[in-house]
């Protein structure tokens, strides 16, 4: 596959390339499909495409009706609405009756750039854990999240799906071995002296900055950790064995998310160095995704830096 | 379905009625009031007009039924207990840790209940998803959603009414409980919602007004809901908080309060009266 693509636009051609296969996916936007990349099944099966308008308690609320009659919905907006504003109807109407309805957030992160901090969400993964019995995920490129869409449609309960705005490159594909299954994180690199358990587009940048360090002389094992929770926690402990200090790094606030959950994972099961890399408890700004991920040090640069640290730890 | 006799209708929401009061004494915990004010309609619902089978509950051709104002369980469960949908003695479970007759309507553990509600405004969009599956599955059923004037003020009721409106959705009915009263006090005071028929009117839906607690009238504002194409219909019916034991009627103070052994013994007291009278005895 190799080359670039954002992983709202894999997830768009996911949903068309599967739709004859699974007649019961039905697809909801709140006037973001062009965005949300929804667009292209909304074309091509005008029946099962409902554009709710920019009403997002309600999408939640009639996906939520419409799959106690067999069918599979999935919702789509904005990260910030679909875990944000309509976060209480997903609690109560989807998860608490533990419907088969599949939430799903664009432009989730720092890297929606430009539109500046009320769209850059930083705290879905917090908030959607939290609900008893979602599922969190966020695919790292456009191979995951293919896989993780058709995972999805045969998983029968609610699910809340990261997708990023950016385009990345898709590094999965050419992983010997590798293979997504839901719930169970994936080695993408072995290593001995540090794991980085990235998840999203800082899967990319934790293969960049292991070979950065590889140029120190440290050997960095990579953990592409696409579903948050329920978390791979063998895969967690194993790594904290196996190296001995672990660095989390997400496009998310530090507080609830990727590093949240391995924190409470180590402190409880195997307490170990840990080093939470991502969003300082702080809001994001305006500017190209380059550059705002710059400013709050979302590069391998930044990784590296938080690797020594954990390192200095061990 | 054959009509049914407005007595057969007042007897059964009178037997309900008292069920209802009997859980929310023993769980000494629960929503009386405007349960009573609904009871009338949701008996009217599910013995004389849903097309609806106790003994094959998640039957895929059924009518759906969904409590918006999902706290009104003491009015929900004794009429799906009456149906046939669970043993009558199921009842003294209403809010233990005992069972999982929980305080809002709850669709995984209690037989009949097509939605879990409770949180106000959300019930009438999950209507609105069943009734859009009825037209994409080409069924025939009708979804009934039933909602609280004080519930209209969540904004998500609006949202949702314009998706049925845009959707054409005529096998689905909101019967709004205007009874005027929600905890705060007199609906007209905490946040008027006023006027509703207008409300609707102008979201696209049709509107039918109707006395929630004349039987024959309920059956006629169904069957004239039914009878309407290419638009939802909102009954909203007039109705009284309390409805039918002397010292709740009209009073906001009976929301959410149990009554003590006396009350209980004075309310069990009216309904009974009432109930021998309708029966003859």
């Amino acid at each position: 596959m190799a080359g670039k693509i954002a992983t709202r636009a894999a997830y768009g051609e996911a949903l068309c390339e599967l739709a004859e296969k699974y007649p019961e996916l039905v697809v909801f936007d709140a006037d973001l499909a062009g965005a949300t990349m929804t667009k292209g099944f909304a074309a091509k099966y005008p029946d099962r495409f409902f554009d709710m308008g920019i009403a997002e308690c309600n999408m939640t609320g009639v996906a939520a009706g419409l799959s106690t009659c067999g069918f599979k919905p999935f919702t789509n907006t904005f990260a910030i609405f679909a875990s944000g504003r309509a976060w209480e109807q997903v609690r109560n109407s989807i998860a608490y009756p533990h419907l088969n309805v599949k939430v799903v957030g664009s432009h989730g992160g720092l890297s929606v750039g430009e539109d500046g901090a009320t769209h850059q969400c930083i705290e879905d993964f917090a908030l959607m854990r939290a609900v008893p019995g979602m599922k969190v995920l966020c695919p790292c490129d456009g191979n995951e999240m293919k896989l993780a869409v058709e995972a999805l449609l045969n998983y029968d309960g609610p699910a809340y799906m990261r997708l990023g705005r950016s385009a990345v490159e898709i590094v999965t594909d050419e992983i010997p071995g590798y293979k997504f299954e839901l719930d169970k994180g994936a080695v993408l690199a072995d290593g001995t002296d540090v794991a980085v358990i990235a998840t999203g587009i800082m899967v990319q940048m934790a293969l960049k900055a292991r070979e950065m360090m590889a140029a120190e002389g440290v050997s960095v094992r990579v953990i592409d950790m696409h579903t948050i929770k329920p978390l791979d926690e063998e895969l967690v402990l194993k790594a904290a064995k196996e190296t001995g200090c672990i660095v989390t790094t997400e496009e998310h606030n530090i507080i609830g998310g990727l590093g949240g959950a391995v924190a409470e994972c180590l402190s409880e099961k195997c307490p170990t160095p840990l080093v939470r890399h991502g969003v300082n408890d702080e809001f994001g700004r305006s500017g190209t995704a380059a550059a705002v991920l710059e400013a709050y040090k979302l590069t391998p640069e930044g990784l590296c830096e938080k690797i020594r640290e954990a390192l200095a730890k061990k | 379905m054959e009509k049914i006799a407005s007595k057969t209708l007042a007897i059964t929401a009178t037997k309900a009625r008292l069920l209802g009061l009997d859980a929310v004494h023993t769980a000494a915990s629960g929503h009386i009031g405007g349960s009573l004010s609904a009871i009338d309609a949701i008996t009217t619902l599910y013995f004389g007009v849903m097309n609806v089978d106790p003994k094959d509950p998640k039957n895929p051709d059924r009518d759906r039924f969904v409590l918006s104002k999902g706290h009104c369980t003491p009015a929900l469960y004794p009429v799906l207990a009456l149906r046939g949908y669970f043993p009558i003695e199921d009842l003294k479970l209403f809010r233990s840790i005992r069972g999982h007759y929980s305080g809002h309507a709850e669709m995984r553990h209690v037989p009949g209940v097509d939605m879990s509600t409770g949180s106000l405004g959300q019930g009438i969009s999950a209507a609105v998803g069943m009734a859009l599956g009825g037209k994409l599955n080409k069924k025939d059923y009708r979804v009934y959603a039933v909602l609280g004037d004080g519930e209209i003020a969540e904004g998500q009721v609006w949202e949702a009414a314009m998706s049925a409106a845009k959707y054409g959705l005529d096998n689905l009915c909101a019967v709004v409980d205007v009874n005027g009263l929600q905890i705060d006090g007199a609906t007209k005071d905490v946040m008027p919602s006023e006027p509703l028929d207008k409300k609707f009117e102008a979201f696209n839906w049709n509107v039918i007004k109707v006395d929630g607690h004349d039987y024959d009238a309920l059956l006629k504002a169904f069957e004239d809901a039914k009878a309407c194409k290419g638009k939802p219909t909102a009954v909203l019916m007039k109705t009284v908080k309390g409805k039918g034991v002397s010292f709740m009627e009209n009073q906001a103070g009976w929301h959410g309060k149990a009554p003590n052994d006396e009350q209980y013994e004075q309310a069990k007291a009216e309904l009974e009266a009432k109930l021998a009278e309708l029966e003859g005895k």
